[in-house]
């Protein structure tokens, strides 16, 4: 059977311990550069994408295997109209693994679908992203034991794919979640129910000081201009949710900050020095995680 | 319902079908969705009888349909349970009750119900059906998650 990584919620507890642990063997014990050696991944960019792509190129490249892709639809057989499903059944026939990323929500679960090898889903819309969860999973295994750990999600939690993720696959480890963000940016509905009827506990702030020093991770992110009215209107709300070192005076000890990155003025700059600042760390454990994933659909 | 006639002063006059099916104990006001989501519109072949609004010693209020030379099959009549959960599917031949089954709601449905999200690719120009998993919420697209957790009949296509 072959195995897709589509979505987070198709892995079970078991299966995320697995990369994370295969992931932190990876940094600390070293890899064999070989191990991957002869393979092809074929990296399906139909959408930009700076950060995914290249930490997908360089995982393969350690791995000893070698990379092929395109960039976008517009220098793809998806420009004359070829469908999504035909694109998938052709390229499956030229690699062994597929890194999808598509602007539709749901695409990677068609290509899981028409593919004849594993397909990694690398951002679909505004739908799953599993890489990114299993990557910020991991940044905070790093500094604590996932169980019980209390988590603050701050900024745009409506849209926001990385934090809906996250907040699924915390609640398989029974995180407290704490949700902060602005009026009309709050988590869906849907989700808020689904997580609060599997037992988890979720707590809605209006401000993140009233519960930063309780907090084990604040998970930080964007607020998009493009969601409000005006600049003015958007900058009124970003400053209130800004992150600074005054926030965070009173912090826990190991409290760890996270953000998926890009970043814009969601964290001040001089965050960057306290050593609670943990996003770059966690950009970096992309690698090991994703070389994780390879491994784990190719191997 | 089947086999028992009322004269037109007790105000509902529904003849028995020689054979066919007769979908009872439907949801009151349902009883034409219950036609959609067995993909019977105006334009198909089967002679239809509808009673809304019937009054139900079991349910207050209940909608009839009866659907003349068609057996439902399994997966038609589990669609009707999304929406009409009490509903009951007699199969008639030749005036009698042939068989009598409850709806059971499926665990998927397939090409029933759109996704009410504008960006999933079950949306886009792609050889696929709609699917969606039933879970305790409601529907749930198969593809973008998106859940349809309330008016699912305005999605039924």
């Amino acid at each position: 059977m072959i195995k897709h990584i589509i979505s987070i919620r198709d892995l079970d507890r078991g299966e995320i311990d697995a990369i994370l642990e295969q992931a932190g063997r990876i940094r600390t014990r070293g890899f064999s550069p070989r191990a991957l050696e002869g393979k092809i991944l074929a990296l399906l960019f139909f959408e930009p994408s700076t950060r995914t792509r290249m930490s997908f190129e360089v995982a393969m490249a350690r791995l000893g295997g070698t990379s092929v892709g395109v960039d976008s639809v517009e220098a793809s057989s998806m420009s004359k109209g070829e469908t999504l499903a035909d694109t998938i059944r052709v390229v499956s026939g030229y690699v062994d693994t597929i890194v999808l990323r598509h602007p539709k929500e749901g695409a990677a679960r068609l290509a899981g679908e028409f593919a004849t090898v594993p397909v990694i889903n690398a951002g679909d819309g505004a739908g799953q992203h599993p890489s990114q969860t299993l990557l910020d999973l991991y940044t905070i295994r790093q500094s604590m034991p996932l169980d019980g750990v209390n988590v603050g999600l701050l900024g745009d939690l409506r849209y926001g794919r990385t934090a809906h993720s996250l907040a699924y696959a915390l609640s398989l480890y029974h995180a407290t979640l704490h949700t902060i963000s602005p009026k009309g940016l709050e988590l869906p509905g849907a989700l808020f129910n689904e997580l609060r009827s599997e037992g988890t506990k979720v707590i809605e702030h209006h401000d993140v000081a009233d519960v930063i020093d309780d907090l084990d991770v604040l998970y930080v992110t964007r607020i998009q201009r493009e969601r409000f009215p005006d600049s003015s209107s958007y900058f009124a709300v970003a400053s209130s949710y800004r992150v600074t070192p005054e926030l965070l005076a009173g912090a826990k000890p190991h409290l760890v900050v996270l953000h998926p990155l890009p970043r814009l003025d969601e964290i001040d700059p001089r965050v960057d020095q306290l050593p609670y600042a943990r996003y770059f760390e966690q950009s970096r454990n992309g690698i090991p995680v994703r070389m994780a994933m390879l491994q784990k659909v190719m191997q | 319902m089947t086999g028992k006639k009322k004269d037109a002063r007790s105000g509902l006059l529904i003849s028995p079908i020689e054979n066919g099916t007769v979908i009872d104990h439907i949801t009151a006001g349902e009883a034409l969705n219950v036609l959609r989501i067995i993909g019977i519109t105006g334009a198909t072949q089967e002679s239809i009888s509808v009673a809304t609004n019937v009054s139900s010693g079991k349910m207050g209020c209940k909608d009839i349909v009866k659907i003349k030379n068609r057996e439902l099959r399994k997966e038609e009549v589990d669609r009707i349970a999304l929406i009409a959960p009490r509903a009951s599917i007699n199969i008639i031949r030749n005036y009698r009750v042939y068989e009598k089954k409850g709806v059971e709601i499926p665990d998927q449905v397939m090409g029933i119900v759109r996704c009410p999200n504008p960006g999933c690719i079950s949306n886009a120009n792609e050889p696929i059906c709609s699917r969606f998993k039933v879970v305790p919420a409601g529907l749930r697209c198969i593809y973008c998650d998106w859940l349809i957790a309330k008016d699912l009949t305005s999605y039924i296509i």
